[in-house]
């Protein structure tokens, strides 16, 4: 599953954070995964839960899913994207690395596949909360 | 906050000894042929071997090496298949031959990902075919893999000299290691290259011939190692290789 190694990415910064901060324990991890991966919400925390290491044993995991928006860098148009109606493998592959979805969507107003990714893109750890010393 | 995906790049390449980025300063001087064919040649000694292709607007080394329908398996992350003896990594899985336009940003954020969710088998060395130029690709790797070696591949004309000595000075001033300069398609004895390169200190690693039989021999493994281009380059890069 790829989703695991997108949660040992996680977790790996969650520590270093914890680390530089000096946190004996985090409390709450905040995970904003974008539709455009098309991450499995379920398997992530699943990994995210099996992976977690003594300093998160207690911490409550946070996952939000961010809407996809694009927006075509030759007409202006911005539009969400829809993975209804992909073909497995496009999906797939997009999932794999979300910049290949310029070999496969087009902007819907003028045809170019010279789009951006406002929002919605991938995997990011949006917030680590904890307590430092023995609190 | 943060990218968790920058957090485990470093562990994704402990388990390779060396990695190599076959370079230059522009296209077309043959750095794909280059990258494949020094793969097969440390593979056929009995090394583990990787290639990655990071060339991803123009990707080259599947035709070069004739990959087939292979796809990496999903186990963890993803398992790069073995094609000719070699651990093979590129876009292409997931692109096809379809045109994949990419910026800069996307540029970056697909290499990220790719070194992130690529999991390598133990390998002694992993040649990366990179994209020509000082763009993006080269300043995320100069980045991202501070270990990384840079091999340049140059051709005889001036002009792409020229463009391998801006490489050059870019890699000299970050204090990164470049293990040499191959000379490709010299098509007549020349020691221009070779003064310059040993001028600025550099390992001149070999002129290795124009060989009108490689064409035919690209996408067959077996015939690429027959080729004249494989000897000259055996030779050439004989120092950098072990016994």
């Amino acid at each position: 599953m790829h989703e695991w190694a997108l949660a040992e990415g996680v977790v790996a910064a969650v520590s270093r954070i914890a680390e530089e901060q000096g946190l004996k324990r985090v409390t709450e991890v905040t995970v904003r995964i974008g539709e455009l991966q098309q991450v499995d919400r379920e398997i992530l925390i699943f990994a995210l839960d099996q992976l977690r290491p003594p300093i998160m044993r207690d911490a409550k995991i946070i996952v939000e899913e961010v809407p996809a928006r694009l927006r075509c860098r030759v007409c202006g148009h911005s539009w969400r994207f829809d993975p209804k109606g992909l073909e497995e493998e496009v999906s797939e592959a997009i999932h794999f690395i979300p910049e290949v979805a310029h070999a496969y969507l087009r902007c819907p107003s003028c045809g170019s596949p010279d789009f951006e990714v406002i929002e919605g893109r991938g995997i990011w750890l949006a917030s680590v909360k904890g307590l430092r010393g023995d609190g | 906050m943060a990218d968790p995906r920058l957090e485990v790049i470093d562990r994704r390449l402990s388990t390779i000894d060396r990695i190599i980025a076959i370079c230059s300063g522009k296209g077309g001087v043959g750095k794909s042929v280059v990258a494949s064919m020094l793969s097969l040649l440390l593979a056929r000694r009995g090394l583990r071997v990787g290639l990655l292709d990071l060339d991803f607007t123009c990707p080259a080394t599947h035709l070069i090496l004739g990959i087939g329908d292979l796809m990496p398996r999903e186990e963890r992350g993803i398992i790069p298949p073995e094609v000719h003896g070699l651990e093979y990594m590129s876009l292409i899985y997931y692109t096809g031959e379809k045109p994949t336009p990419l910026r800069g940003s996307d540029v970056s954020n697909a290499i990220i990902e790719l070194l992130s969710i690529t999991r390598w088998g133990r390998l002694s060395h992993l040649i990366v075919d990179m994209p020509p130029g000082l763009g993006d690709a080269t300043l995320d790797l100069l980045r991202l893999i501070p270990e990384m070696e840079f091999l340049i591949v140059t051709t005889p004309s001036r002009i792409a000299f020229q463009t391998v000595k801006r490489l050059i000075g870019l890699l000299k001033r970050l204090n990164r290691v470049i293990l040499g300069v191959l000379e490709n398609m010299a098509r007549e004895s020349s020691e221009l290259v070779r003064g310059e390169v040993e001028a600025m200190g550099l390992n001149y690693l070999g002129s290795i011939p124009f060989d009108p039989g490689l064409e035919k021999a690209l996408g067959d493994a077996e015939a690429l190692l027959q080729t004249d281009f494989a000897a000259s380059l055996n030779s050439a890069v004989l120092s950098l290789l072990p016994d």
